[in-house]
């Protein structure tokens, strides 16, 4: 009975490792069938699988979008397999990363947003996987979706719906009063502030990204030019190798893919708990709870 | 003379470009005073090696914000003005 039991926990197992990995090597595939012929080395932005017609405005579906949504299912999956047969004494190495990632994520939510955003530390853990892995898809060959605007830019969003919305806290009109202050001269500077932090965050976030694809191209198209015309003497097929293109590229990689990957994932997640704690008006807040609780006494 | 105009105005989105990115001398300079600041700060405490790495981790991303907004404008610039332009130079000429 035990036996089989066991057996049945490692199939488990086994199959959840195997849908993790599963998406990522969809999106090579999809890649590797679509991807046009292109003669050289080009930077392209994310290419347009198909487009939906709609009323207002097309929709296009593109590269980013399905390989966020892959990196989504693929994170998903690897959650899942590490909280699988979790005990109350933890005895696999899992299970103790599972909790060293739990456990430091709550602190870092504490630390930074204080006892009464204890419940942001999912989210927080959340956005950091998820900017990451997406960053390191590109270690793959594949197309980062951070290095897409549009992706970034709908997180940016999703943070500054957050920060309104626990600045609202204390009713609207405390809101509005927020943007006249010091003086109510600077109103106007307040608001351009206001909107200004989803765009810093975005355009932060995917430049980073950007600019490493970018300069990792570049070198590459340049070590392959001057590969070509120094060893370009050599006969055959060892002529066209371009053999100082090994080795340099993947230094540049290990900084811009994977460290500024991670940096990035890191940033993003500290500037959301700092912007929405900084926004929520905690001590007014307070105050305003005291004051109804005695209304209702 | 239509070759001219679009030479022109390839010339000018590339010259654009370059200029755009002399904005990345600002946070040059304001992430080497950051670097080095924290570099005196760890020498003279070395036990808060920790806070004052992510503290300048966090200060030097911040400050190449403006960097990376030139980097923007540079890479439409480069990838998005051109085509846009000598569209609009085909549509007026007709």
């Amino acid at each position: 009975m035990k036996k089989s039991n066991n057996k049945r926990f490692l199939a488990v197992d086994i199959l959840l490792l195997i849908l993790t990995v599963l998406p990522i090597v969809f999106a090579i595939v999809l890649k590797v069938l679509t991807e046009p012929p292109a003669d050289g080395i080009q930077i392209t932005g994310a290419r347009i699988f198909f487009t939906v017609h709609m009323p207002v405005q097309d929709w296009y579906i593109t590269e980013a979008q399905i390989n966020s949504w892959l990196v989504i299912i693929s994170v998903f999956f690897l959650c899942l397999y590490m909280t699988h047969g979790i005990k109350q004494k933890p005895n696999s190495k899992r299970q103790h990363i599972a909790e060293w990632a739990v456990e430091k994520t709550e602190s870092l939510v504490k630390e930074n947003m204080g006892e009464y955003f204890a419940g942001f530390a999912p989210f927080i853990a959340a956005v950091i996987l998820l900017s990451a892995f997406s960053s390191l898809l590109s270690l793959c060959g594949l197309f980062p979706p951070t290095s897409d605007l549009n992706i970034v830019g709908g997180w940016a969003v999703l943070v500054f719906v957050l920060i309104t919305y626990y600045t609202c806290k204390c009713g609207p009109l405390h809101y509005l009063k927020s943007f006249a202050e010091p003086v109510p001269l600077l109103a106007p500077l307040n608001i351009i502030s206001e909107v200004a932090t989803p765009l810093s965050m975005a355009f932060r976030h995917y430049g980073n990204i950007l600019s490493g694809t970018v300069i990792s191209v570049l070198v590459g198209a340049g070590l392959q030019g001057l590969s070509s015309l120094v060893l370009g003497w050599l006969p055959g097929v060892l002529g066209d190798i371009p053999f100082l293109r090994i080795g340099l590229p993947a230094v540049l990689s290990v900084y811009f893919d994977v460290f500024s990957g991670c940096l990035q994932a890191y940033i993003f997640a500290m500037l959301t708990m700092l912007y929405v704690s900084n926004g929520f008006p905690a001590d007014d807040y307070e105050k305003r709870k005291l004051r109804k609780n005695t209304k209702h006494a | 003379m239509l070759e001219i105009a679009i030479g022109i105005i390839l010339g000018c989105c590339a010259l654009g470009a370059g200029v755009a990115m002399i904005a990345g001398i600002g946070p040059g300079i304001g992430e080497g005073n950051a670097v080095a600041k924290a570099c005196e700060a760890i020498g003279r405490q070395p036990e808060c090696k920790g806070p004052v790495t992510t503290t300048m981790l966090m200060g030097c991303a911040v400050a190449e914000t403006t960097g990376l907004y030139a980097l923007v404008i540079a890479i439409l610039l480069i990838f998005v003005a051109p085509n846009m332009l000598v569209n609009i130079l085909i549509k007026t000429i007709g």
